[in-house]
């Protein structure tokens, strides 16, 4: 999988000499050859910058790596927004801020692989209903960072349960939804000021119910399951046209007039080309096995299923297709479709090789996705699997990272990753646990303990009942 | 004679359980009752009911042993944010009896009617130590909001059938911004419903022959409404009030105090602002500990020390969980809202005692304490604790299986995993 820079989130880490290796083998040259980007065409570019910080080091806490390792009282060093080292016995270089993490643990930072925030934020009311453009089955042009309102307050409740990174979906609606985008958690006034650096575009792909019951509720198409599954194979159809017609100009020495750009066709292209990642909601069984079948006949890849009630039906298929699940613990049986949620579905995934994530899809739960975990742990272990701690932590860290095309960058305490960081006042997959500190790239963005971090947005600014930390 | 021979192979099926004496002996007791928390005791429950509970309790010959050393008993946890029971599908109407649109039978619903023992959320539920539930009715008159109440709820056992346990605990209605869309939409517009109602109750009451006549002035609620609030009015019936705003809640207590009327609050995310003057009404609150996001404009002051400021206040706290199918998560909000500083014992209190209390059901439920229901789990650590589990639940002093549809699906795949 290609990870897509755009130019100016490319000179923001120009400064490193392993992002200019990286970054030069990214830019490789099948991508310089085709000029069309379909995935982003350089707009709305991230201007986020990493707050100030100075070198850091946690020391004396356990060590939950996001890499399967537990390290029992070990030392993570952190300079210029980079984790430097994390070891058992590392020794603290002079000029470091030293945190005392005694009978504390630390975690990468928790990253959600299906959140609305900003889209649907609190107060729910109707002029923030901006998720779900459900005016037609096939809204592949919309981009959900266009909806997100940066001071929605649930941004910083997040930060509250150590959530770094998220990945913010438009909405369940319509067979393609839109384009997702990924978010560092920092307080800001703009979206792009939160935007990832370079973070592949993803595109929501919605099967089953929601599709179906949404236009089939208004006499139209979808209806049906089958209505669904016609609708993705005729918009595939349509990109690939599409894409055939931009590398036809390309190939023809670019003479001539350019096809016009298709948004909607556009996005569907950067799917094709393996530029965009497809974030599928799809909770059977039956059904994820079709939309394999669709990827395989138009030539894409499915990165995740969200939801994904059934996933350890088909355990071993989607290990095998190196497909993600993100999913719950408790959530189950509000639909037909769900009605087969158990609490081991991310364990079996794990046990069958596969990558298996705890994702929210709510403001709450984003709050608590350590316990979520904790929750599909304990379960697992009471059916007999093994699953240590090690292991599930990378539930709600490395894995999402994996599915979200961030994990070169974060998602793990490995040398030369971001610094994304969690201290917890105790194990993490215990309900009594709370963040302590969170870093996010090496700047303190959350002290349980600091006022000044846990300040109101915006819109809470002088609203009633502020007056103390929620 | 078939039908005969049935009866008494139904009846010699139940009876051994009900006639059993049950000795869970070693385990740390946290009786939740006068007796308090016991380092290592025993819990004997002899007939469904439980006959004695201690540190130096002997074990009566014959009994049925569990031993429970190293594990932690509690009583059963009751649930009181549901409608288990009347529930299976959200979206199967047909399988969703939690309310209904019939504009005659708004305050007469009754969810001590259609249950469904065999629900598949029950066994859920169960898993997660809940022996008890308060099966609460929902509006189902979405989007046009006329109906004023939702009905009564009922308790309801989750040890098989007959699930009823007492009809008519509460009666729902909705203050705050739905209320205010009930009556039009605004507040006050309710407010003054509900006088009129309540009004019209104690004109029914005093009037009952001249009604039967048909002499009585046309009362706006149909004859049944109107009889199932007289024990509204009576005091004899709480009305389970759900209200979040601060401001809405000062109202609904001006408004008990005004009728004479009983209430319980639910929701109250804005609770802790006015904890003090819930205290001193002596006003029960359920809440969501974990509900700390400003979701609408009646939730903008939530927070999550709302369980513990409205404990040190003095309120009676019950704790609910997350609904129906997550029923489960209730003792986890329990454990968030200790993790935010409400003690322990108070956190394990509002899903134990607290909810039996509310309910009128502390005589039944709620605490290990002679003379109460064998409704008893056992866990493996910590109840509130994500990473803990029931070992055992006994409902009446009957072992519930610790099995449901899901874990029989899991049951189904993890062998083949495991080969691999």
């Amino acid at each position: 999988m290609r990870v897509n820079f755009g130019g100016r989130d490319f000179r923001k880490f120009a400064g490193s000499a392993a992002w200019v290796a990286c970054a030069a083998m990214l830019l490789g040259a099948s991508y310089m050859a085709v000029a069309q980007d379909f995935a982003d065409g350089g707009a709305f570019p991230s201007t986020y910058r990493p707050l100030p910080q100075a070198p850091l080091a946690i020391v004396g806490a356990s060590i939950l790596t996001g890499t399967g390792e537990e390290i029992a009282s070990g030392t993570v060093l952190v300079r210029d927004g980079k984790i430097e080292a994390v070891g058992a016995a590392l020794t603290v270089p002079d000029g470091y801020q030293r945190i005392d993490g005694h009978g504390k643990w630390v975690t990468p930072g928790i990253i959600d692989a299906h959140s609305h925030l900003g889209v649907y934020p609190s107060p729910s009311v109707p002029s923030h209903e901006d998720g779900n453009e459900a005016s037609a089955p096939n809204t592949a042009e919309v981009w959900a960072e266009h909806s997100v309102w940066p001071q929605d307050p649930k941004f910083r409740l997040a930060r509250g349960g150590g959530v770094t990174s998220l990945l913010i979906l438009p909405g369940s609606a319509n067979l393609f939804g839109g384009r997702s985008v990924t978010l560092k958690n920092v307080p800001a006034v703009t979206t792009q000021a939160m935007k990832f650096p370079g973070a592949p575009y993803g595109l929501k792909i919605a099967c089953g119910e929601n599709p179906k019951r949404v236009y089939g509720g208004k006499g139209r198409a979808p209806m049906t399951r089958m209505g669904n599954v016609a609708g993705y194979r005729k918009a595939w159809i349509d990109a690939a046209d599409y894409m055939r017609r931009w590398e036809k100009w390309e190939k023809g020495g670019k003479a001539g007039e350019p096809p016009k750009r298709d948004l909607q066709l556009e996005t569907l292209a950067g799917v094709l080309k393996g530029e965009i990642l497809v974030q599928n909601h799809c909770y059977r069984a039956d059904e994820m096995a079709v939309m394999i079948d669709i990827a395989r006949e138009f030539g894409f890849r499915i990165t995740a299923f969200h939801h994904a009630n059934e996933a350890y039906k088909i355990a071993p298929l989607l290990a095998k297709e190196g497909i993600c699940v993100a999913t719950w613990a408790n959530s189950w049986g509000a639909k037909m479709e769900s009605l087969d949620g158990i609490e081991e579905n991310a364990p079996m995934i794990d046990a069958a090789g596969g990558c298996a994530i705890i994702h929210s899809d709510d403001g709450l739960l984003i709050q608590r996705l350590n316990q979520e975990a904790a929750i599909a742990m304990t379960a697992a272990n009471h059916a007999g699997m093994s699953i240590t701690r090690g292991q599930a932590i990378k539930w709600v860290t490395a894995n999402p990272a994996r599915a979200m095309g961030i994990a070169d960058r974060t998602g793990s305490l490995e040398p030369g990753k971001m610094a994304d960081i969690v201290l917890w006042s105790a194990d993490p997959f215990s309900v009594y646990a709370v963040a302590e500190k969170t870093w996010i790239d090496g700047a303190l963005a959350w002290d349980r303990a600091d006022p000044r971090y846990q300040g109101p947005s915006d819109f809470l600014l002088g609203q009633p009942g502020q007056e103390f930390a929620r | 004679m078939i039908r005969i021979l049935t009866a008494i192979a139904a009846l010699g099926m139940a009876a051994p359980a009900a006639a059993e004496t049950v000795a869970i002996t070693g385990g740390r007791v946290v009786t939740m009752g006068p007796q308090g928390e016991l380092a290592r005791g025993t819990v004997i429950v002899r007939d469904g009911r439980i006959v004695s509970v201690g540190a130096d309790t002997p074990v009566p010959a014959g009994a049925r042993i569990i031993d429970a050393a190293g594990r932690i008993v509690t009583p059963g946890l009751v649930a009181s944010g549901t409608a288990l029971g009347l529930i299976e599908v959200r979206f199967v109407a047909a399988s969703d009896d939690r309310g209904s649109h019939n504009s005659e039978i708004s305050a007469a619903f009754d969810a001590g009617y259609g249950l469904n023992p065999d629900s598949i959320l029950i066994p859920v539920a169960r898993l997660g130590g809940i022996t008890s539930a308060i099966a609460t009715p929902v509006y189902d008159d979405a989007p046009n909001r006329e109906l004023l109440f939702a009905g009564q709820a009922a308790a309801v056992s989750l040890g098989g059938a007959p699930m009823l346990r007492k009809r008519g605990v509460a009666m729902i209605l909705e203050m705050g911004d739905g209320g205010a869309e009930r009556a039009g939409g605004a507040r006050a517009g309710e407010l003054v419903a509900l006088h009129a109602v309540f009004g019209e109750v104690r004109d029914f009451m005093a009037r009952r022959a001249a009604y039967d006549r048909g002499e009585t002035r046309t009362y706006s609620l149909s004859h049944a409404d109107l009889e199932a609030l007289v024990p509204v009015v009576e005091g004899r019936m709480p009305l389970l009030v759900s209200v979040n705003r601060a401001s809405d809640i000062r109202d609904a207590l001006a408004m008990a105090h005004e009728e004479r009327v009983k209430i319980i609050l639910a929701g109250a995310g804005e609770g802790w602002r006015v904890a003090r003057e819930i205290a001193a009404a002596r006003v029960p609150v359920l809440i969501t500990p974990i509900e700390n996001s400003p979701a609408s404009f009646e939730l903008l002051g939530a927070t999550l020390g709302n369980a513990r400021r409205l404990a040190e206040a003095g309120v009676t706290i019950a704790i609910q969980g997350n609904g129906n199918h997550r029923e489960r998560e209730m003792r986890y909000n329990a454990g968030n809202a200790v993790a935010n500083g409400l003690p322990w014992q108070a956190g394990l209190a509002a899903v134990t005692i607290n909810p039996a209390r509310i309910f009128g059901l502390a005589d039944r439920i709620g605490s290990l304490e002679p003379g109460k229901d064998g409704d008893v789990v056992i866990w493996d650590g910590d109840p509130l604790e994500t990473t803990a589990r029931p070992v055992a639940v006994l409902i009446g002093g009957v072992d519930q299986p610790m099995t449901s549809r899901a874990t029989q699906l899991r049951d189904r795949y993890l062998p083949a995993l495991k080969q691999r």
